[in-house]
């Protein structure tokens, strides 16, 4: 362990990268004690530029809601719905991926092409239109992003169970007689965790995108505040009112950035290859 | 918001004062927001289609802000003492547009034959109808089996739009190819379409009201971001932005622009009135103190001052006050979150959420919903927004799947064309979100309005409405909220554009430019 921080802090991007995260988090878990009103909560007049009035740090919007509260809300679902929506498309994706990888054959036939189906319509587009299907609601919003980010995984993972399965350890595990699901869970998965960790890092953040250009499109849950329904709402009036929009704009760049430089970071720390070279 | 009332308080004084003598020529840019259907008026009435449209086909009358009717294709008119005949004289050297000369079988056949087939709100009207006869080239007569109020109220180009007998008698009407290029008496004749782009419409110079139109051509531009639609004003692509056409937001810094007047004048006879739904069948809804304590909870002042600009007016009832048979003596709701908690208590709600279906009409209706939403809450009341567009609002209204649910309607400027169908309780049916789709009943309000309507002179109708207003008020069916003002935003040159209670939709035959 203290390898790894050793190594991972080496890569400064990944250190920063922490600290925006731990940031946002804290604002996160904070929110209902910095701001324990309700979010969309009128409190003050409406178009209020930031700091123009005491307590309104960051200005009201349309209706007089205070922004800043929206903004530390909003990054709770926004957090929320990027953690979930990626275990649950992991957990799809890796045992789909591992027994493709471990069988071969015409089960790896099978699972590739279900998988390629997924890939061939547009993230974006089946997440628009399974939204819509189901009506917008924080579940529906999980569930999309899950079943549009699932096949990455699933063909990452194949590929690295295609290489371990022909190790000698995975070998021996064979002739001691343990059972496939064994093999696969206690000798493969453990080995291949590295990438499916970057990559889960990198996940969240897309799925944080995702669920940001939904509201965005009025596509969100409407009974919770998020950073993309805040642009999406403050965009009419981005002339009059820049701060609307600008402030949950700011909040996902910063996020989205963290998570990237974590899962570069990550990478580096974890890679056998380049840690033998530095 | 001081400086447009200033503009407002301008604009009143031009139409008071001296008026300046029409000047003929130009051409006014105007956005047309959606892009209409069909321009074919007797058979297409949406907002759109009427607003273009009433420029090119006419009615017997058009009517001014105070809902009086004025001559249009009927130079004068006459109602006998029982109020079952209607006589109307025909203006002179009408031409339609292709050079067939206009008479009164056209009206006839119009009002009888045709828009009886294709246009549900005036056939319901007509029930009280036993003949139209055409005595002469220029006369026309209706003749009622019992007196009805409204009837005067009829003959507007949207509601009874006359159409050439010579062009559509014995073929199928929706599959006439005239249909594309439409023909009527009106002022502007119909020159070109280009889907997604624009429609053209140029001067009729055989008008019948000689002199006039003023203009050579109206251009309708067809922009369908709200956003782009603002910016062709401001940068001087179009002249006129007609009500709805930008959203409340841009209103005011749209208004502050140098040479912009703004009026909001021109919708008396629609009187759009906004309320909400409540669903009287079941849940918390259906409690007549929970329906009141709605009343007290909403700020509607707020909705009326932060998302319409200020613009229209506190709804008090069922009735806009820009409707006939207004009236004021109603009780009064004003904003009261106490009161509001309280009735809420009293009423046994026991913290079921509601849903709340706000409307899919833009930015300002989805704001509005989550106002209303937070008034609600601190009220005491759990309120479930649920998301939804155009085609899913329809089919949960229709199907009676809600709690509470926005929305607006017309008035057609007589409580027995457009208020009545939201309350009485024979309008009652699954499948449309225009009756009434609440489900109050009381036989009471239905024998009430079923009076007034047949009632022959304006004081018993008043008595009447007086009446059936103040039980409405009392029960709450739906929770009023505001009667709507849509601002048209015109370049301050393009003169005399709103003069009649349809406002654009037939003001572009007095209108004209300054140089």
């Amino acid at each position: 362990m203290k390898d790894f921080w050793t190594k991972y802090s080496r890569n400064i991007g990944g250190v920063a990268g922490i600290v925006i995260l731990a940031i946002v988090l804290v604002v996160a878990i904070g929110a209902p004690l910095l701001f324990p009103d309700s979010p969309w909560k009128m409190v003050q007049r409406p178009f209020l530029p930031p700091m123009a009035v005491d307590g309104m740090l960051l200005g009201t919007d349309t209706l007089g809601r205070n922004v800043a509260a929206g903004v530390a809300h909003g990054a709770r679902v926004s957090l929320l719905i990027g953690l979930i929506s990626t275990v649950v498309a992991l957990a799809i994706g890796i045992p789909i991926g591992a027994t493709a990888g471990y069988f071969g054959g015409i089960v790896d036939d099978a699972l590739m092409r279900f998988t390629e189906f997924f890939q061939t319509v547009p993230n974006f587009a089946l997440a628009i239109v399974l939204v819509a299907i189901f009506q917008p609601s924080i579940y529906s919003i999980v569930g999309a992003i899950s079943i549009v980010s699932w096949p990455p995984v699933a063909r990452l993972v194949r590929g690295e169970v295609l290489s371990l399965r022909k190790r000698e350890y995975v070998e021996a595990a064979i002739l001691a007689g343990q059972s496939n699901s064994k093999i696969i869970l206690t000798q493969i998965l453990p080995n291949a965790m590295s990438p499916i960790i970057v990559l889960g890092s990198l996940m969240v953040a897309t799925a944080i995108l995702l669920e940001s250009s939904l509201s965005f499109l009025g596509l969100g849950d409407p009974n919770v505040i998020s950073w993309g329904y805040m642009i999406g709402a403050g965009r009419t009036v981005i002339r009059q009112a820049w701060w609307i929009s600008f402030f949950p704009g700011i909040a996902i760049l910063l996020t989205v950035l963290a998570l990237n430089l974590i899962g570069e970071g990550l990478n580096d720390a974890l890679n056998p290859r380049l840690a033998r070279k530095s | 918001m001081k400086r447009l009332v200033l503009a407002f308080s301008a604009l009143a004084m031009v139409a008071g004062g001296a008026v300046a003598e029409p000047v003929s020529g130009g051409r006014a840019n105007v956005v047309i927001q959606p892009e209409p259907p069909s321009l074919m008026l007797g058979l297409v009435q949406n907002g759109p289609t009427q607003m273009v449209a009433g420029n090119i086909y006419e009615s017997l009358l058009r009517y001014d802000h105070d809902l009086n009717p004025m001559p249009s294709l009927a130079k004068s008119w006459s109602v006998s003492e029982d109020g079952k005949t209607y006589t109307f004289t025909l203006q002179d050297g009408v031409k339609w547009h292709d050079g067939t000369a206009f008479s009164a079988a056209d009206v006839v056949f119009t009002a009888d034959v045709f828009l009886r087939e294709t246009h549900a709100r005036l056939r319901a009207s007509l029930k009280h109808v036993e003949s139209i006869t055409a005595p002469d080239d220029s006369t026309v007569v209706f003749q009622l089996k019992n007196p009805f109020g409204p009837f005067i109220g009829i003959f507007e180009a949207g509601t009874m739009p006359i159409v050439p007998k010579h062009i559509y008698e014995g073929t199928d009407y929706k599959k006439n190819p005239a249909n594309n290029t439409p023909i009527g008496t009106g002022p502007f004749k119909f020159a070109d379409w280009v889907k997604g782009s624009h429609i053209l419409l140029t001067k009729n110079e055989a008008y019948w009201d000689e002199g006039k139109p003023y203009l050579d051509e109206i251009y309708w531009h067809v922009i369908p971001d709200a956003n782009s639609r603002a910016v062709a004003f401001e940068t001087g692509k179009v002249d006129v932005l007609p009500g709805g056409s930008i959203e409340n937001f841009d209103v005011e810094r749209i208004s502050n622009l140098p040479n912009t007047c703004v009026t909001d004048k021109g919708w008396e006879y629609f009187g759009p009135h906004a309320f909400l739904w409540l669903n009287n069948r079941q849940g918390p809804t259906a409690n007549k103190q929970f329906r009141q304590a709605l009343m007290y909870a909403i700020d509607r002042n707020f909705a009326k001052e932060v998302l319409w600009n200020g613009l229209g007016n506190l709804a008090s009832g069922p009735v806009s006050s820009s409707t006939k048979f207004y009236s004021n003596d109603v009780t009064q709701y004003d904003y009261n979150p106490d009161k509001a908690r309280e009735l809420v208590k009293a009423s046994g709600y026991d913290g079921t959420p509601v849903r709340l279906l706000p409307m899919p009409y833009g930015e300002t209706w989805l704001r509005w919903g989550e106002a209303v939403k937070q008034n609600l809450q601190e009220a005491g009341i759990k309120v479930e927004s649920v998301a939804t567009d155009v085609a899913g609002w329809n089919q949960k209204l229709s199907e009676w799947d809600y709690d509470i649910a926005f929305t607006y309607l017309y008035q057609y400027g007589d409580p027995a064309l457009g208020v009545a169908r939201t309350y009485v309780s024979t309008n009652i049916a699954k499948g449309s979100p225009w009756n009434n789709v609440g489900g109050y009943e009381s036989t009471e309000v239905d024998n009430l309005f079923g009076e007034a309507a047949l009632a022959v002179t304006a004081e018993e109708r008043q008595a009447l409405y007086n009446k059936v207003q103040s039980k409405l008020v009392d029960d709450v069916p739906v929770a009023w909220l505001l009667e709507l003002g849509f601002p048209t935003i015109h370049r301050c040159n393009v003169k005399s554009l709103v003069n009649t209670a349809i406002g654009v939709n037939d003001g572009f035959k007095d209108a004209y430019i300054e140089k």
